[in-house]
């Protein structure tokens, strides 16, 4: 019986061994792992950023795409006209661009689109992306124009997201597991729970991709990447979900780690109805009581940028607002006794599963006691968190990382579960919506993050870090994530 | 005989029938809704209706539960709400990586336990026994996913002989199949042959302190032929019992193995679905599960009347 097991185990070596070598000398593929699988292959009807990570560029493209450092760039719109008033956009398609079923992508196709992800029935999870649509017209077959009710500043920014990708109607049905895009990579094999494979598309009408072949590979567990990436049984991973091990990584001559910047706001959201957190003051005592620096040490082992509104830091027209809510318990404690709390209160603290959260909720819990202010701390599920706290608005503050592009005009709804209602901010968000002339939007949006940062709506923490380990002999990788994506187009070994 | 058989199968559909109305009130009344999750927080309101009304949760809780059990009977484990694909697919894909799991695992745990737990039983009170328990003591201690990452650590990441985790599939060869498989089942297999061990040992000192050994003995069988030809096969009976309860336990109990090694089994399956409110496929994954309890148990109950013929004469 021994000795059954001992032959087992050293074929098992040599078997693996061999598969070691095979992976080696090829080296037009790559295996990338990300924390989240995809829960299907719809880009187009599901909010989940993991369908963005593996197909976004890769297998999808829309009219307009996003570069690495988040600028709007043409995708299957080689051009475009824009007329006097802003309402009409005629698109000018690339030539000879077909889906991986060989079928020609269209006008025809654009219009299918649009209109799906804008009808009644749609499941789109960002259809307001596209509510502004009017119209969407064929005019030629590489000719296509769309009317808008109202001139839309952010329409070229919005037709750039996974969500709006070109998709044909002859495909449609099985794109959940099946998708069928124009990409520089073709959908191959998706082994559910474990990985998915794209083949290079040999008749891309772009640059073709360097690689064969890509493999995505799917692991949740910190522990596990470390362990994956240690043993090299992947080549990249992006997303790294284990920031306590990234020194490791980066004084390892056999790996490289980039940290790149992202779309995602992390934020100490404030239920703005809630007394006492109706009052200024209170929000204000909140916002100075936290040290950002102690959260983004503690909590996130130093990576990540402090901010101080809800607006990218690297984004050309952030303002840097931190001094309104610079750390100083002193001046927490006296708009405390302000506002008639000296002897502080209590309110709930509802975190969800991300680390962020459960660490930076840990520390900012201990800060408010500092003050006075008691935190009931409960840790949410997010399908929990959904219900309770943004649908319910059944809380006192939580922590979440909004990582949509752009995302400030959410603080225009008031029935947002921040529930902050301010006309004056209301009207800006108004105003930008229908402005095209660059630098008025640019004023109206520095504006927009003054007004939320002196209402102090939210706590504003951090700018989550997006960081990326791999084999130190690949180039190519998107270092920052504009959008949730891993564009591999342009991705290769170093020979 | 008959009549045996019966009553077994009447307890069996009944136990089935109370568990399918647990497990379907339990997911429902947990909070959380999956279109909601599926569709993120930008989501319009009309949006989310149109997504329940495709998925069917507009219908009534009691019409639901009836299409499920329906739709069990035939065979038809429905839709998963979040991947989209048929739930009976991806069970089967699943199992073909925990059931292996489990039985290596398994297998891996009888071949360890049994050979020390009847030596320690033997060498009772002498050196090799203390080892043995002191051994044993260790595996209970040590939690299996502790023992996996140290696992990973030494073969994966020092020495590189295994991969680190994953699963290469079948269709690769069954080489690679087991490989990837190998560092999972000793981690699962080593705590549960601790326990097994210490049930092997103190079931056979149990039996050696019988009558009849005593009288193997006295008739001049030495000790060691008193063992296997008469201690043995009786002291078996308390450890079938929990190498069911550990075949169970194996083939549900992975999920925290299945994620350090990030195998796409079962348990994964079952704590992505919780986490994605895919009510669906944890419905019935769980009465998949509670239906594989039931059933090694009662195969465990038939085995043994094979061990012990004194139950063979009572059921006849």
């Amino acid at each position: 019986m021994k000795y059954h097991f001992k032959l087992l185990l050293s074929a098992g070596v040599i078997a693996t061994s061999l598969g070691i070598q095979g992976a080696h000398a090829a080296k037009t593929s790559m295996t990338i792992a990300l924390q989240l699988e995809p829960p299907h292959l719809d880009p187009t009807s599901a909010a989940a950023g993991a369908i963005d990570s593996v197909l976004y560029s890769n297998v999808f493209e829309g009219l307009t795409r996003f570069a690495s450092d988040g600028a709007v760039i043409p995708g299957l719109a080689k051009s475009w006209e824009i007329s006097e008033d802003g309402t009409e956009y005629i698109f000018h398609l690339n030539s000879a661009v077909t889906f991986h079923d060989g079928s020609t992508m269209d006008a025809n196709d654009v219009k299918f689109s649009l209109d799906r992800a804008r009808a009644e029935d749609s499941t789109n999870a960002q259809k307001a992306l596209f509510s502004g649509i009017k119209n969407v017209e064929v005019l030629a077959s590489d000719k296509v124009k769309v009317t808008l009710a109202s001139p839309n500043g952010s329409f070229l920014f919005n037709m750039a997201w996974g969500d709006a990708v070109i998709v044909a109607p002859e495909t449609i049905d099985d794109i959940k597991t099946n998708p069928v895009g124009t990409g520089a990579f073709k959908f191959s094999n998706w082994v559910q729970g474990d990985k998915i494979e794209l083949l290079r598309n040999e008749e891309y009408w772009g640059k073709p991709a360097h690689l064969e072949t890509a493999t995505f590979k799917f692991i949740s567990d910190p522990s596990a990447a470390f362990s994956a990436m240690m043993a090299q049984d992947i080549d990249a991973f992006a997303g790294f979900p284990a920031p306590e091990n990234l020194a490791q990584f980066e004084s390892d001559s056999r790996f490289q780690v980039l940290v790149g910047n992202t779309e995602g706001e992390t934020i100490l959201s404030t239920n703005n109805k809630m007394p006492p957190l109706d009052n200024v003051k209170v929000r204000k005592a909140i916002a100075h009581a936290i040290d950002r620096r102690a959260i983004i040490d503690g909590a996130m082992f130093g990576y990540g940028t402090p901010i101080g509104t809800h607006f990218a830091p690297h984004h050309p027209d952030y303002v840097d607002l931190k001094a309104n809510s610079n750390y100083d318990p002193e001046i927490s404690k006296k708009l405390l006794s302000e506002a008639g709390f000296s002897e502080g209160f209590t309110t709930t603290l509802k975190l969800p599963p991300p680390s962020y959260a459960r660490r930076g909720g840990e520390i900012i819990a201990s800060q408010l006691r500092a003050v006075g202010i008691e935190t009931e701390i409960s840790n949410l599920e997010w399908a929990q968190w959904l219900e309770e706290v943004f649908r319910g608005k059944d809380y006192g503050l939580t922590i979440v990382s909004h990582t949509e592009p752009m995302d400030i005009g959410i603080y225009a709804r008031p029935e947002y579960y921040f529930q902050y209602d301010s006309s004056e901010f209301q009207a800006v968000i108004k105003a930008l919506n229908v402005e095209s002339n660059p630098q008025k939007r640019s004023d109206l949006l520095r504006k927009a993050q003054r007004i939320i940062s002196e209402d102090y709506v939210n706590g504003y923490l951090f700018e989550l870090a997006f960081p990326t380990v791999a084999n130190a002999k690949i180039m190519g990788l998107w270092e920052n994530a504009p959008t949730q994506a891993t564009d591999l187009t342009d991705v290769k070994w170093a020979d | 005989m008959i009549k045996y058989f019966f009553r077994r199968l009447f307890t069996f559909v009944l136990s089935l029938a109370l568990a399918s109305i647990v497990i379907f009130s339990l997911v429902e009344i947990a909070p959380g809704d999956p279109a909601s999750f599926m569709l993120g927080i930008n989501a319009q309101p009309d949006t989310i209706a149109a997504l329940r009304s495709e998925l069917g949760l507009d219908q009534p809780k009691i019409n639901r539960y009836f299409d499920w059990i329906g739709g069990m009977l035939t065979g038809d484990f429905g839709i998963s709400y979040t991947y989209r694909t048929n739930v009976t697919e991806m069970v089967g894909d699943r199992l073909w990586v925990s059931l292996p799991l489990a039985i290596y695992a398994l297998f891996l745990s009888t071949v360890i336990a049994i050979p020390t737990g009847i030596y320690a039983a033997a060498k009772r009170g002498k050196t090799g026994d203390f080892a043995v328990i002191s051994a044993t003591q260790l595996g209970i201690a040590i939690p299996n996913f502790w023992f996996a990452i140290i696992l990973v650590g030494i073969f994966a990441i020092k020495l590189q002989w295994f991969s680190a985790g994953g699963f290469s599939g079948w269709k690769d060869g069954l080489f690679n199949g087991i490989t990837s498989l190998t560092l999972p089942a000793i981690a699962l297999a080593l705590p549960q042959a601790a326990i097994l061990s210490r049930v092997m040992r103190s079931a056979l000192i149990e039996t050696l302190g019988e009558d009849y050994i005593r009288t193997a003995r006295a008739k001049g069988l030495s000790s060691s032929q008193t063992i296997w030809t008469h201690a043995l096969r009786n002291a078996l009976i308390p450890v079938l019992t929990i190498i069911g309860l550990q075949f169970s336990f194996l083939l549900a109990g992975a999920i925290i193995i299945e994620q350090v090694f990030y195998l796409p089994g079962l348990g994964r399956l079952v704590f992505q679905a919780i986490t994605q409110r895919d009510l669906i496929v944890v419905e019935s994954v769980v009465m998949l599960l509670v239906f594989a309890v039931i059933l090694v148990n009662f195969i465990v109950d038939i085995t043994y009347m094979l061990v012990d013929p004194r139950l063979r004469q009572d059921s006849i």
